[in-house]
């Protein structure tokens, strides 16, 4: 993939000239660092999906362990418990946590890359350094500030925007909050990368052009960034699709997702072939959008070395 | 009109760290509140500092927490180094299914991770404890070290490589010589950087913890399930403190340097 050009040489003694026991010995010394992460990774990441996704298949038995037929009865029962909202709920917060992030982001991102040098360095550390706290800590931090009694609710209160009963915390609101100021920093980094390379100089050109602040920023700008907003998209749908401790924290029972339902069937009904099968589908759904993409960025490529 | 746009721009980027800061906040004012709830002020105090220098339980899960990180960042760095070399090395069928065993977990969300290994670690029969939760850690930190090992090696000029096996320097001594101090820097951004994810895990750590082992964010989490949290806002307060003078401390070393 990388520096291909020089494959030719690799295989070849110290003159260029290719010689059997000079690749027989490449090759084991390619398998030979290359077995400790292939093998630890094959045993400790791809094995246990296997079983996930076979177990899912299972059916529980009565004593909390796993039947040994192979059925669909978890699929079934699942979709029986109340799953539906539950799935559409995680993503629905999904999509629209995506969505405020990148119209919170790309203005900052922007911001960013036209600050000085210096002002840049500072503004990312201020970014940065909020998320050296322990990720609890800062979702327990949301919880007190979303409290009946906490400053939030008593100044939208006295400013009148909520009334006195309000409820801002445990509800679906409050999830998408925290998983706004969760990610936000993960989708900043990227598309703040991809503006900084940005030539700002096209805005300018654009403005000359007699084109408009708007069409300047949505026909240059944003094309401009859009491996940024690419990659943005990835680092926060997809972990957001399994957020688990967040809605547990903050969201109470009309805020659950995907993810609670899995760690209550792990810990709490201690029926793990319901667990498998919620499991799968979130694997199914996270694994969707990477291979759409993976699709959409060989594809082509493929395509047109077939065509030369 | 671009200044306009200026304007448009640094509002937003103000309220945005203003929204992120805004926990930090409240967490630091707190740990010096004198009232076990969070929601009033009465006066400060140094109580909860107090407590936290004698919650016998904290510190263990912290010694926990540091054992994990020290021994799971060890191995994934030698783990990732190899994978992230090999894969900018070669170019071959192997490296193909290599390379999808070492991005694939970049992209699967903690909780199916934590789950599948709970899963694997019951099949196996393996007790619950500081060695399953040190397995897990290593697992998800490898890709990270690989692929920051990789991006080391992108922009570097194979020519030295074949200059040196041109001049007859065996393998050792191109790894020695040349790999080593080259991919330095990437070892250290990697360690880093498995480091702070292994000290802040919660979700895969949770699933893989069994009793008696938890470390300090699951630790934390049971605080915060039965309300005593003030603590722990003492303890964020001095980790933040501790970030602030390693940051800026980093900082002043580098202005002084250049």
């Amino acid at each position: 993939m990388i520096h291909r050009g020089f494959t030719w040489r690799r295989n070849s003694d110290a003159r260029g000239i290719r010689t059997l026991p000079s690749v027989i010995e490449k090759k084991a010394v390619e398998i030979g660092l290359t077995l400790p992460s292939f093998l630890w990774l094959l045993t400790f990441f791809l094995v246990p999906t296997v079983i996930v996704v076979l177990i899912s298949f299972r059916a529980s038995d009565s004593f909390g362990g796993i039947g040994a037929e192979w059925t669909l009865t978890s699929f079934y029962e699942i979709s029986q418990q109340n799953f539906w909202p539950i799935l559409w709920r995680t993503l629905k917060l999904s999509l629209y946590t995506t969505g405020l992030c990148l119209i919170l982001g790309v203005p900052v991102a922007y911001h960013m890359a036209r600050a000085e040098q210096r002002t840049q360095q500072n503004l990312m550390l201020l970014i940065i350094i909020p998320f050296w706290t322990n990720f609890l800590i800062r979702i327990y931090a949301w919880k007190v500030l979303l409290h009946p009694d906490g400053i939030i609710k008593t100044v939208l209160a006295t400013l009148g925007l909520v009334s006195s009963e309000a409820t801002l915390l445990y509800n679906e609101g409050a999830v998408l909050l925290v998983l706004v100021y969760t990610y936000l920093p993960f989708a900043i980094l990227p598309l703040y990368s991809a503006a900084e390379k940005f030539d700002f100089r096209l805005l300018e050109a654009a403005e000359d052009l007699g084109g408009s602040d708007w069409t300047g920023f949505t026909r240059i700008f944003l094309p401009g960034i859009s491996a940024g907003i690419v990659s943005a998209i990835l680092v926060v749908f997809i972990p957001a699709l399994g957020s688990y401790i967040i809605p547990e924290i903050v969201g109470g029972p009309d805020g659950q997702m995907l993810g609670n339902r899995i760690a209550q069937r792990v810990f709490t009904d201690r029926n793990l072939p319901q667990a498998s099968a919620l499991s799968s589908l979130l694997i199914l759904a996270v694994l969707a959008p990477a291979l759409v993409r993976f699709g959409l960025r060989t594809l082509p490529r493929r395509w047109s070395r077939g065509q030369a | 009109m671009a200044r306009r746009r200026g304007f448009f721009t640094g509002t937003i980027s103000a309220g945005v760290l203003f929204f992120l800061w805004l926990p930090i906040g409240v967490l630091v004012i707190h740990s010096f509140n004198a009232s076990r709830f969070s929601t009033a002020w009465s006066g400060f105090s140094l109580v909860w500092y107090e407590r936290l220098l004698n919650d016998r339980a904290i510190w263990r899960s912290v010694e926990n927490t540091l054992v994990v990180a020290g021994v799971s960042t060890l191995i994934s760095v030698i783990l990732g180094t190899l994978a992230g070399f090999t894969l900018y090395r070669y170019s071959t069928r192997l490296q193909r299914g290599h390379n999808s065993l070492v991005t694939l977990p970049l992209i699967i969300p903690d909780i199916l991770m934590g789950m599948s290994l709970l899963l694997f670690f019951l099949a196996a029969g393996l007790p619950l404890g500081l060695g399953t939760i040190i397995i897990g850690h290593i697992t998800f930190c490898v890709s990270y070290v690989a692929i920051t090992i990789r991006a080391r090696l992108q922009d570097f000029d194979y020519g030295v490589v074949e200059a040196a096996q041109d001049l007859g320097a065996p393998g050792w001594v191109i790894a020695y010589k040349i790999y080593l101090p080259l991919l330095l820097p990437g070892i250290l951004a990697g360690a880093m950087l498995s480091l702070t994810l292994s000290l802040d895990d919660f979700i895969i750590t949770f699933f893989t913890a069994g009793p008696g082992s938890s470390t300090l964010p699951v630790h934390i989490y049971s605080m915060i399930r039965h309300g005593s949290p003030p603590v722990i806002n003492a303890l964020s307060t001095l980790f933040l403190a501790l970030t602030f003078v390693l940051v800026f401390g980093y900082q002043k070393f580098l202005r002084r340097k250049v």
